[in-house]
């Protein structure tokens, strides 16, 4: 009983970071909680950043390359832009991974706060240069600081879901 | 100084190459193969224009029923917020209701005065009846505002079409797929429209904000408006039929912002209309 009880948490664990991605890219609060005004911040970021760097065997880069084109489709954004987004934000936590020896949180969150700059940056120029689209930089800037805020509250809630010895 | 160089090249090398046992793809192939999406989306490649719009109607869908419970949520903190404001709400309304009664007559010799003058002019506006549509999904995201509706190219949606909620404007449609359809709305960064602001017939173009609201920009002279303006479509450019009411002059949010007649945060149906005014 108790070893089917573990088996059913270890699974739930397998599968919910994924889940919780693909569920924050396709729900309308995947990107930004408007209705609170300036409050918006980029859920999928921290669930891609965490986990690329915590355990990348737990969303394949296929899957986040995935999530991403349904992330335009959904916002209507030209294909393949949030994917390449995404898949700048996992090259960071790629090499954070590979030269850090000793996580710590902080590291991580200075790390992350680069990630998202550079990766918000990289949006901007395609979306505004390429595509030709308008862009509210006020937004895109409190934006970014509550992604970086908010990935320590994450990080926390990420850590106490994993079960032990993960 | 050199192995501190070569350690960077091998935590870069190994971040973007390297693959585990459970990854099928490496990061540096398919970060080519979303520049090489991007580069084919800016050339509208044809290709990927049908990929899209497949994608569009599953993920369309399947982001509608996500968005299901959460949609319901808000719906129901509106209507508590709306019945608690029911008695104050009803007061207001018995005032106004007075005042429109006066000014229905005025406007029923108005519109007759219209239609015969028009008759005498022989201008003819031939308007479609508009295929009544529900918003699937109204997404708010940080560069694009904009709604997905459940009418596509199968119902006679085409683009370019006008979205209006009861007769005020609320948006263009940009994208069509076969059963559902993208409308982008005025409150877009993006969106300029040509209006005519009343009364005085002041030519401009109202811009979106990305916010709740509209500006009037690009007007020829220094002009001062008040919260009696009201801003209608002027039809110049031919993509939206002159006359169709926005909104209303409110210098209180900013100096010349338009206060939209329709809440574009709460649109559950809209009317899609073709542009056919004919003129003879």
């Amino acid at each position: 009983m108790t070893l089917k009880k573990i088996n059913f948490k270890n699974k739930l664990f397998k599968y919910f970071p994924l889940v919780l991605l693909y569920f924050s890219v396709l729900n309308e609060f995947d990107i930004d909680v408007t209705s609170f005004g300036l409050l918006s911040f980029n859920l999928p970021f921290i669930i891609i950043f965490y986990w690329s760097l915590k355990d990348p065997d737990h969303i394949g880069n296929g899957l986040i390359f995935i999530s991403g084109i349904l992330n335009d489709v959904t916002l209507g954004y030209p294909i393949g832009v949030s994917s390449f987004v995404y898949l700048t934000i996992i090259s960071f936590a790629a090499y954070l991974r590979n030269i850090t020896l000793r996580p710590n949180i902080f590291k991580d969150s200075l790390v992350f706060l680069i990630a998202i700059l550079f990766a918000n940056s990289v949006n901007a120029l395609i979306l505004s240069f390429v595509f030709g689209i308008q862009i509210n930089f006020f937004e895109i800037i409190a934006n970014i600081t509550f992604t970086f805020l908010l990935y320590f509250l994450f990080a926390r809630i990420f850590n106490f879901l994993t079960p032990k010895g993960t | 100084m050199a192995s501190g160089r070569d350690d960077f090249i091998i935590a870069i090398r190994s971040a973007f190459l390297k693959k585990s046992n459970k990854q099928q793809f490496s990061l540096l192939a398919l970060i080519f193969f979303s520049i090489f999406l991007i580069f084919l989306s800016n050339l509208n490649f044809i290709g990927i224009k049908y990929i899209k719009i497949g994608i569009n109607e599953a993920t369309y869908r399947l982001s509608a029923l996500i968005s299901y419970p959460e949609k319901k949520l808000s719906d129901s903190i509106n209507f508590f917020s709306a019945y608690f404001n029911a008695y104050e709400e009803n007061r207001n309304l018995k005032i106004k209701i007075d005042e429109l009664n006066n000014d229905k007559l005025n406007y029923i010799f108005l519109e007759n005065e219209n239609k015969r003058l028009k008759e005498i002019v022989g201008e003819n506006n031939q308007i479609s009846e508009g295929i009544v549509s529900r918003v699937l999904i109204d997404k708010e995201g940080k560069f694009l505002r904009s709604i997905i509706l459940n009418k596509g190219s199968k119902d006679g949606v085409k683009l370019g079409m006008v979205v209006l909620e009861k007769n005020y404007l609320v948006g263009q449609i940009i994208e069509v797929n076969y059963t559902t359809s993208r409308a982008i709305l005025i409150s877009d960064l993006n969106s300029n429209i040509p209006v005519v602001v009343e009364p005085g017939s002041f030519q401009s173009i109202l811009s979106g904000t990305g916010k709740d609201y509209g500006v009037i920009k690009y007007s020829k002279d220094q002009l001062i408006f008040d919260e009696y303006n009201i801003v209608y479509t002027s039809g110049s450019g031919g993509n939206f039929r002159s006359g169709l009411p926005i909104g209303k002059i409110n210098n209180e949010i900013e100096n010349l912002a338009v206060e939209f007649f329709s809440d574009l945060s709460q649109l559950s149906y809209v009317k899609i209309q073709s542009l056919e005014a004919a003129e003879q």
